[in-house]
């Protein structure tokens, strides 16, 4: 049983003129594991700034708040600490890493979360069948880090490595955009299988409602203007696609 | 030399106009740091090889394990054999031409195809004084061989390297700057490429205090290729400086230049200049040249330039491309995302960078003691 905890969080970002802009002002969640949040708002509202800063992406100041993961202090920790200690981020925009096989990364990925290398066959075995669940074609494995990847391609790439790290908490940052509907299939089972699993949980960052027809949220929180402004349950996500956002954004006073 | 003397040109390329050739030492001024070839090499630390001072001392041992198809000679300097592809174009060079004492010879029969690689070793025992060298490969019609330079150990050396590739010969030249770090070279690798060949020559600069290696290229006829690659690592006060040079005068060659460096440590400087000549007369060329830096720490310097000179209107491609940089923030925190210690992060990131160019290499037992080379310069 894990629980990710965000008090009060505020972070900043330095923008091209080299002035600190304020982000996310004031974010609180509690959420455990065996639940699936699910975090929706209108594009700049801050939810890629919350997953980054609880991610530890050094852009991303923390200005004020605390972010625990069962209690332990996930600002203080590097980001490989973060990772290790069980939070996982699935990226928006998932970096090209030349030169980098997948294999290669993912056996290096593996053990550093596990604490030691896997046998080389055992890891083979592992990484086809999380590969073949996930309809990637095994070529994959010997091409460089999400290098030449559609856009699809690198998300279905990032639902395998949560697949193979196994961690507590999983933050998905729009996972569902630019995703056919059979794309979209695939992620979600791999999301669903990764929930079905004792002390995992989810949170899942989006923009529009249709993932969550697939992967069901047990908590919606309405993100506008760097912060939560409604809570509710998955009826909230049914609400929001027909009213939509503007109704939010208006009584936040915030730009869109 | 006839062939280049004798050739008329309307229109010479603009870039070469500064260029002189000759195998006497007097016919260059000495260099004083001014000249465009010059400006980029710290000449206070070359140890006297660019000035008249003479040399004495100095211990350099050149042996050759040749494949067993091939012939090796010692052939004593004067030898009209010597010098027939390769006229010198800076004093330095010219500067080794006469002083040298035996050149090492290697030559591949027509049509035979060499079983193994031919390794020639240089190996510095005292830095001294300076050593003059001189080795020439040639490849007759359709033979095939790889060669490979061993440079080690603690030397202040200048030579020149002649490489005839006959018609239809295939020729694959791995030269490695293993030097101790108080060496100073200074070389010309110089192929002369025939109709239909193929050429490709790795330079791989580790090691030295000064390394300064400027491998060119000629067509001998049409349909020829080369392929120049480079992988530097220059640490604190190393200067490895790398001057490329494809002179395309024939119709229909190809050539590409791929260098890729790495600096880390204050007043590392790696200098990369690639020069692409082609002429009126060399219709159907195809060419690009690459050269990209990896910025490790501050008090670095990278001079990168590329000059791409094109006389002819009739080309299949001509491109260059020239980039320097930090190791990127977002390649390091997706590594890191997922679980793996920053040091490891870099070390992937970086062996990535490199992996490629030595994973071309051609001589397959090389590639571990390179890619640990590589690793070592990190840790
Ligand atoms: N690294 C950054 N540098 C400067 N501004 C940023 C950076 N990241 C985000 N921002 C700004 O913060 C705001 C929120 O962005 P983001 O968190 O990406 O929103 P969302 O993911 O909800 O679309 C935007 O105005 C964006 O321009
Ligand atoms: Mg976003």
């Amino acid at each position: 049983m894990s629980t990710l905890e965000i008090r009060d969080l505020h972070v900043s970002v330095t923008d091209p003129a080299g002035e600190s802009q304020e982000i996310l002002r004031g974010v609180d969640l509690v959420m455990r594991s065996g639940q699936t949040h699910a975090i929706m708002g209108p594009n700049g509202s801050g939810k890629s700034t919350l997953a980054y800063a609880i991610a530890g992406h050094p852009k991303y100041q923390v200005t004020k708040g605390s972010v625990t993961l069962d209690g332990e202090d996930v600002l203080a920790m590097s980001v490989d600490a973060r990772a290790r200690a069980g939070l996982f981020l699935a990226m928006q925009y998932p970096a090209e890493v030349p030169g980098v096989s997948v294999s290669n990364f993912l056996r290096t990925a593996i053990t550093a979360v596990r604490g030691e290398p896997p046998k080389l066959r055992l890891f083979l075995k592992e990484m086809r069948a999380a590969m073949a669940d996930l309809s990637i074609d095994p070529v994959f494995a010997e091409r460089n880090v999400n290098e030449g990847f559609s856009g699809g391609e690198k998300k279905r790439h990032e639902i395998l490595q949560l697949q193979l790290l196994n961690p507590k908490i999983a933050i998905l940052d729009e996972t569902d955009s630019g995703l056919d509907i059979d794309a979209l299939k695939v992620v979600a089972d791999g999301i669903n299988r990764f929930r079905a699993t004792e002390g995992h949980g989810v949170l899942l960052i989006t923009h529009y409602t249709r993932i969550l027809r697939y992967v069901k949220p047990d908590f919606v929180h309405v993100f506008v203007g760097g912060r939560i402004v409604k809570q509710g349950g998955a009826e909230l996500a049914e609400e929001l696609e027909t009213s939509g956002y503007e109704e939010f954004v208006k009584k936040a006073g915030a730009p869109a | 030399m006839a062939a280049l003397q004798g050739a008329v040109e309307t229109t010479a390329p603009v870039s070469r106009l500064h260029e002189q050739r000759s195998y006497d030492p007097a016919d260059f001024g000495v260099p004083t740091g001014r000249e465009e070839e010059w400006r980029f090499t710290p000449l206070r630390r070359l140890r006297g090889l660019h000035t008249d001072a003479p040399l004495p001392g100095g211990k350099v041992t050149v042996e050759c394990d040749p494949a067993p198809e091939v012939t090796v000679e010692n052939i004593e300097r004067g030898n009209r054999r010597l010098g027939t592809a390769y006229v010198p174009a800076d004093r330095v060079s010219a500067r080794a031409f006469t002083s040298f004492a035996e050149a090492t010879v290697v030559t591949v029969p027509r049509g035979v195809v060499a079983s193994r690689p031919t390794v020639i070793s240089v190996r510095g025992d005292d830095p001294a004084g300076a050593v003059f060298g001189h080795v020439v490969v040639e490849l007759e019609p359709l033979a095939q061989a790889v060669v490979v330079l061993d440079h080690t150990g603690s030397a202040t050396y200048a030579d020149n390297v002649e490489l005839i590739v006959g018609d239809g010969a295939t020729l694959a030249v791995v030269s490695l700057q293993d030097w101790a770090s108080d060496t100073v070279h200074l070389s010309h690798h110089h192929a002369q490429v025939g109709r239909d060949a193929r050429f490709t020559h790795t330079a791989v600069t580790l090691g030295g205090s000064v390394v300064r290696l400027a491998p060119s290229v000629r067509y001998a006829g049409p349909g020829g290729e080369a392929e120049l690659r480079g992988l530097y690592f220059a640490d604190a006060g190393q200067h490895l400086e790398h001057r490329l040079f494809v002179d395309h005068g024939e119709r229909n060659c190809r050539s590409r230049v791929t260098y890729k460096g790495a600096l880390q440590g204050a007043d590392a400087h790696a200098v990369w200049i690639g020069d692409v000549v082609i002429r009126a007369e060399a219709t159907g060329t195809d060419t690009y040249e690459y050269n990209r830096n990896l910025v490790l720490t501050d008090g670095t310097r990278v001079d990168s330039v590329p000059n791409l000179e094109i006389l002819t209107g009739e080309v299949v491609g001509a491109g260059h491309a020239s980039a320097s940089g930090r190791l990127e923030d977002h390649h390091l925190f997706y590594l890191m995302a997922r679980g793996i210690p920053y040091d490891e992060a870099r070390r992937l990131v970086i062996r990535g960078f490199f992996g490629q160019l030595i994973a071309q290499i051609e001589v397959p037992e090389l590639h571990a003691r390179i890619t640990s080379a590589v690793e070592a310069e990190l840790a």
